[in-house]
């Protein structure tokens, strides 16, 4: 076999061990959280008895380690259970909500990336100078805003101001594919502001970084302008470092934003999540941090992946 | 040595916040805590920043609100890169199952949602600035571990690291002579957005409740007590918001001079 | 009323004349602006409904983890969502007085220990089944049985039986009490077909719209329910409830057009909201308040000097005005105001008074450690920065009061109701003794100031039973004092309902009792072409 296709089987195996551990750890942190599904369910008006009904019909007398393994089992044959808050099909509300966060973050990934390492190797290019110092100082500003105020100030501008677009983006089945998009386009924009001058400030390091090299020096005394010299020789030697600060971008915009995902009421996994935290709904926040991981561990893997690739030394180890 | 302007300006810059920190108490003008004036007042001579949200002064919470968000941001990210840099390349030079240990743990800490994290350290540990730092190192170290093992990866297979295993030098100096040099660019642009990550990553976690006590507030949270007023052209937000983006260009204009003196270290042309 | 009043009037609720500059003129003809907005409401509200349309309300207030179950519903949401598909026997109006919903006569004995609700005939269910007194009999049990997991659960246990005859339920009581009809206009005690026991979740119930999309936390969808009994209600054809959780983006929606009404407006920028001339403010003085409560049995609150102290060093005044932006009034330190019946107003208002708490604080003998006052964001909006102010004047009259910030996260379980100290918030409740035999009744579940007065429980008793209004308002006068004297509760104000209507938006009648008329907005409104 061949050692890179060996080393991805290796790690997806390894990536489902990993994931059991991360519902271990979740149910022993949710465990560990003051209150249950009972007492958050009925809140201020809780009383003695229909505390302990509750607790009965939901099913929380049973001990931590019967419940966690009824969940596995279950959870094993594909079955997700149901909400104990609401007794929604968790599997049914899961989808609908995982393609709205992945839409999300596809439609802002599409633009930011490419933008982000664009605008990292032309600040490159003319290190020093206006264009570079125009690019770092607005992606700068852009980053330095808490994501609800980039939120607030896009409202402002664009439903206010110019009143183009809707301050409310909630996606609904039956939409069209435009018309999600137009409803999307207030947190795409914001999202794209967050994330942008993260990559882009490490595409500007990294390239500057094998600008040094010896072999650039050579490439440059060529002939090669200044732009092929970047994309050709420094762009695939500073792949590593890119790659992996583009990958922690591209898993915030599937984990990371619920914070956009209240303002602009988009029904997407974060807040729903986040709801089912308050609640203590196991089963419910089981389902979405094993997708929330197994994001993370898959793109992980595609960074390792990338890296050993765009490198020949690793791609062939001796 | 010579400065660049823009270098001596985010110098000055950081210096000013850092010294305005430290001397709150005898710059600021009225204390932190005091309603002296109306909700949301406008800039004016009394008070230069306008009021907030219950009408206290912005100014004076802003020089005592630098001092705890300077510190907690410098200090947990600095923690998150000594722990996230070292584990990573002793992970990429050992290789092994060192690295496939570290590396696995470092997913599963990733994996694990933040807010579960931080409720659970909420109803577990005492609620102080160690503990707010400890966290945030420790869950951000996590992403400069994947990027300097990223980087260190690369590095680790270049003929001079190979030469100098081949001499039979130690980890250490493998790790701090040859592989530290040469991945201090990236590491140096990362800090600087850690940085900024930081500082906005305390109002989250004061949000959520672990983290500075009122009257007491680090700025990303003067962000969010004022935050309503935005829209309708209370500016009481934006000033926060401000000193948090002059800090961030300020810090990462010092970064950048850094990383230009980084990358001529190796013995490149200009150097 | 002036011909030239009634004339800018007749000009306003046919539309020729915006909200603002009606409410400018009326105010030249010295008519007060709240004077003003009702007149207008009410001239509207004679207005013919213009029927059809989509109908969207934008509020605050709801989770992914709502249900429809009306037993399980605690937020403004959930109420709104069961208000518009659902029915009580009774409901509150907008004067505090009783109206017949799903009973059309209510009656009692003359010692009202036994009820009688008439119900009334040709209700039909969503499912097309009609609504008997059987139906009604199921579902108080369901919110009262041994296995109930209800929110009414507390307020309907001194039912000791219910029978239905006919059309007739007859409901037995313990102990007199002539307030029992408002019990049954609860929010919880929606009627459901066979009393909601195999599904309660459905949403289906008689009211004026069935569910016809609900996904909880993000929209619930409904359509005109066609045989509804009531033609004065149900005038679009659809309404719709989104959930929009952040105030700047709903009221941004409400500006857009998105939405055509909204709850919660922030008090702070409804003056800058005023220049808008789509968007109206409805405001309405409700029984809801913001406290800080001390619990009576836990050191140092066991000691009444000190809880005196603590109770004059509020600015309330400061509070109203920077916390509420003045949408509000001040309380008392008991929780009635002008909203309730047999409300006594000759009570002296409690002002803040530093020397006076600086000889409580003295005569209270404390040790001078600091007394801590636990609260969250969410405790009530802008909790944490009404305890800063509370800090602010309570140091200055030497009392070391410091202010703990808590998680929103599980608040309501372990820090309210358990802490010494902290914020919390009440929405009130219809009538005077269900608000005390809630929170101020020595046994009572929710007693979260760990209050315990023999004398006033033996009032408040004796005045359930008394049928004699003046009688009635003495004793409550009575209890008032005890607990503004000797309580552990600190009530510095008592929030006005702020919420948001597009001018298009006609029949809307101002209902303190309950969020967006009373959860009825939906389906008392409509929308003018």
């Amino acid at each position: 076999m061949h050692p890179i296709i060996k080393l991805v089987v290796q790690r997806i195996a390894l990536g489902l061990l990993l994931l059991l551990a991360v519902s271990v750890v979740i149910f022993l942190g949710v465990e560990m959280l003051p209150g249950d599904t009972a007492q958050a369910i009925l809140g201020q008006s809780a009383t003695a008895e229909s505390l302990a009904n509750l607790r009965e019909s939901l099913g929380l007398n049973q001990n931590a380690p019967t419940r966690y393994f009824k969940w596995l089992g279950h959870a094993l044959q594909g079955d997700l259970g149901k909400a104990l808050t609401n007794q929604q099909d968790i599997a049914h509300a899961i989808g609908q909500r995982l393609g709205n966060t992945l839409f999300l973050a596809v439609c802002a990934g599409v633009i930011a990336v490419p933008l982000a390492i664009a605008l990292g190797l032309i600040a490159a290019r003319y290190n020093g100078r206006w264009p570079d110092k125009v690019i770092s100082g607005v992606t700068l500003a852009t980053i330095s805003l808490p994501e609800f105020v980039a939120a607030y100030f896009v409202i402002y501008l664009l439903t206010q101001v110019i009143p183009i677009l809707q301050p409310v983006s909630m996606v609904f089945p039956g939409m069209g594919f435009f018309e999600k998009l137009h409803a999307v386009a207030l947190p795409v924009i914001v999202l794209v502001m967050v994330v942008l001058a993260h990559m882009m400030r490490m595409t500007r390091a990294a390239i500057l970084n094998v600008m040094q090299s010896a072999y650039i020096e050579t490439a440059e005394l060529k002939g090669l302008s200044p732009m092929q010299v970047i994309w050709r020789h420094a762009l695939p030697n500073a792949v590593a470092p890119i790659i992996s600060v583009v990958v922690i971008n591209l898993a915030y915009l599937v984990v990371g934003v619920v914070v956009v995902e209240v303002v602009f009421s988009y029904n997407a996994l974060g807040q729903y999540l986040v709801d089912h935290v308050a609640k203590r709904d196991l089963p419910v926040v089981q389902a979405v941090g094993i997708i929330f991981a197994a994001v993370y561990i898959g793109l992980n893997i595609l960074a390792d992946l990338i890296g050993i690739i765009a490198n020949p030394r690793l791609r062939h180890p001796k | 040595m010579r400065i660049p302007l823009s270098a001596l300006i985010g110098l000055v810059m950081t210096g000013a916040f850092v010294l305005a920190a430290l001397f709150a108490p005898w710059i600021a003008p009225y204390p932190i805590d005091a309603a002296v004036g109306k909700v949301w007042e406008g800039p004016s001579q009394q008070f230069w920043l306008g009021t907030d949200t219950i009408g206290r002064d912005i100014l004076s919470r802003l020089i005592y609100g630098g001092s705890v968000t300077i510190f907690v941001a410098l200090v947990s990210s600095l923690l998150s890169f000594g722990m996230g840099a070292f584990f990573g390349f002793l992970a990429a030079t050992r290789g092994g199952w060192i690295d496939t240990g570290l590396s696995r743990l470092v997913d599963l800490m990733m994996a694990v949602p933040s807010l579960i994290v931080a409720l659970v350290v909420l109803s577990v540990l005492p609620l102080n600035l160690t503990v707010l730092i400890l966290v945030m190192g420790v869950l951000d170290s996590t992403r400069v571990f994947r990027l300097s093992r990223a980087v260190a990866a690369d590095i680790a297979v270049m003929d001079y690291v190979e030469a100098a295993k081949l001499r039979g030098e130690r980890q250490g100096w493998i790790i701090f002579r040859e592989i530290l040099p040469n991945a201090m660019s990236p590491l140096v642009a990362e800090f600087g957005m850690r940085f900024i990550f930081a500082v906005l990553f305390i109002s989250t976690l004061s949000f959520l409740g672990l983290g500075i006590q009122p009257p007491l507030s680090d700025w990303g949270g003067m962000v969010r007590e004022n935050k309503d007023g935005l829209v309708y052209g209370k500016a009481a937000a934006l000033m926060p918001a401000l000193a948090i983006a002059v800090l961030a260009i300020s810090v990462n204009l010092v970064a950048d001079w850094i990383l230009q003196r980084t990358s001529s270290l190796k013995g490149g042309r200009g150097g | 009323m002036s011909s030239e009043l009634n004339h800018l009037l007749s000009l306003a609720s046919a539309g020729k004349m915006s909200r603002r500059e009606f409410v400018g003129r009326a105010g030249a003809l010295g008519v007060s602006t709240a004077v003003a907005g009702t007149m207008l409401s009410t001239a509207v509200f004679a207005d013919t409904p213009v029927k059809g349309g989509l109908l969207r309300a934008g509020m605050q207030g709801g989770e992914s983890t709502n249900t429809l179950d009306p037993a399980l519903a605690a937020s403004d949401v959930p109420f709104m969502i069961n208000s518009t598909w659902g029915e009580t026997l009774v409901d509150v109006e907008l004067n505090g007085t009783l109206g017949l919903r799903v009973a059309e006569e209510v009656s009692s004995n003359a010692d009202a220990t036994q009820w009688m609700f008439k119900i009334r005939k040709g209700v039909e269910y969503h499912n097309g089944a009609t609504l008997t007194a059987e139906d009604v009999v199921a579902t108080l049990k369901r919110h009262t049985d041994d296995k109930a997991q209800s929110g009414a659960q507390g307020i309907v246990k001194g039912i000791t039986d219910m029978k239905a005859e006919g059309d007739m339920v007859t409901l037995t009581l313990a102990a007199g009490n002539a307030d029992l009809p408002f019990l049954m206009a609860d929010y919880h005690l929606i009627i459901q077909p066979g009393g909601g026991v195999d599904n309660p979740a459905a949403g289906i119930g008689s009211g004026a719209y069935k569910v016809v999309e609900h996904e909880p936390g993000v929209r619930t969808a409904f359509e005109k329910h066609a045989n509804y009994w009531d033609s004065s209600r149900g005038h679009a054809d659809q309404v719709e409830i989104l959930t929009i959780n952040d105030n700047t983006a709903r009221t941004a929606a409400i500006q857009a057009g998105q939405i055509h009404l909204m709850n919660r407006i922030d008090p702070k920028i409804v003056e800058l909201l005023k220049g808008n001339s789509d968007v109206a403010i409805e405001r309405a003085a409700g029984p809801g308040h913001y406290v800080f409560i001390m619990r009576c049995n836990a050191a140092p609150f066991d000691n009444n000097d000190l809880r005196m102290a603590l109770k004059m060093s509020v600015n309330r005044q400061e509070m109203v005005d920077k916390i509420l932006g003045g949408m509000g009034s001040r309380g008392n330190d008991f929780p009635i105001n002008a909203a309730y019946p047999l409300f006594d107003d000759s009570i002296p208002q409690r002002e803040l008074d530093a020397a006076a708490a600086a000889d409580f604080y003295k005569k209270s003998g404390h040790d001078g450690s600091p007394i801590l006052l636990q609260v969250a964001p969410g405790a009530f909006p802008g909790a944490v920065e009404a305890a800063q102010l509370f800090q602010a004047s309570a140091n200055a009259a030497g009392i070391p009061l410091q202010v703990k910030l808590e998680p929103d996260d599980g608040y309501w379980s372990n820090v309210w109701n358990v802490a010494p100290f902290c914020a919390s918030y009440w929405g009130g409740r219809p009538v005077q003794d269900q608000m005390y035999s809630t929170a101020y009744l020595s046994t009572a579940e929710w007693n979260d100031t760990a209050f315990k007065d023999a004398h006033f429980d033996e009032v408040m008793i004796a005045a359930r039973g008394e049928l004699d209004p003046a009688k009635r308002k003495g004793m409550y006068s009575e209890m008032a004092n005890i607990l503004r004297d000797n309580g552990g509760l600190i009530c510095p104000m008592f929030n006005d309902w702020v919420e948001g209507r597009r001018n298009e938006v006609g029949g809307w009648i101002a209902n303190p009792a309950g969020t967006l008329m009373n959860g009825k907005a939906l389906s008392m409104c409509w929308l003018n072409a």
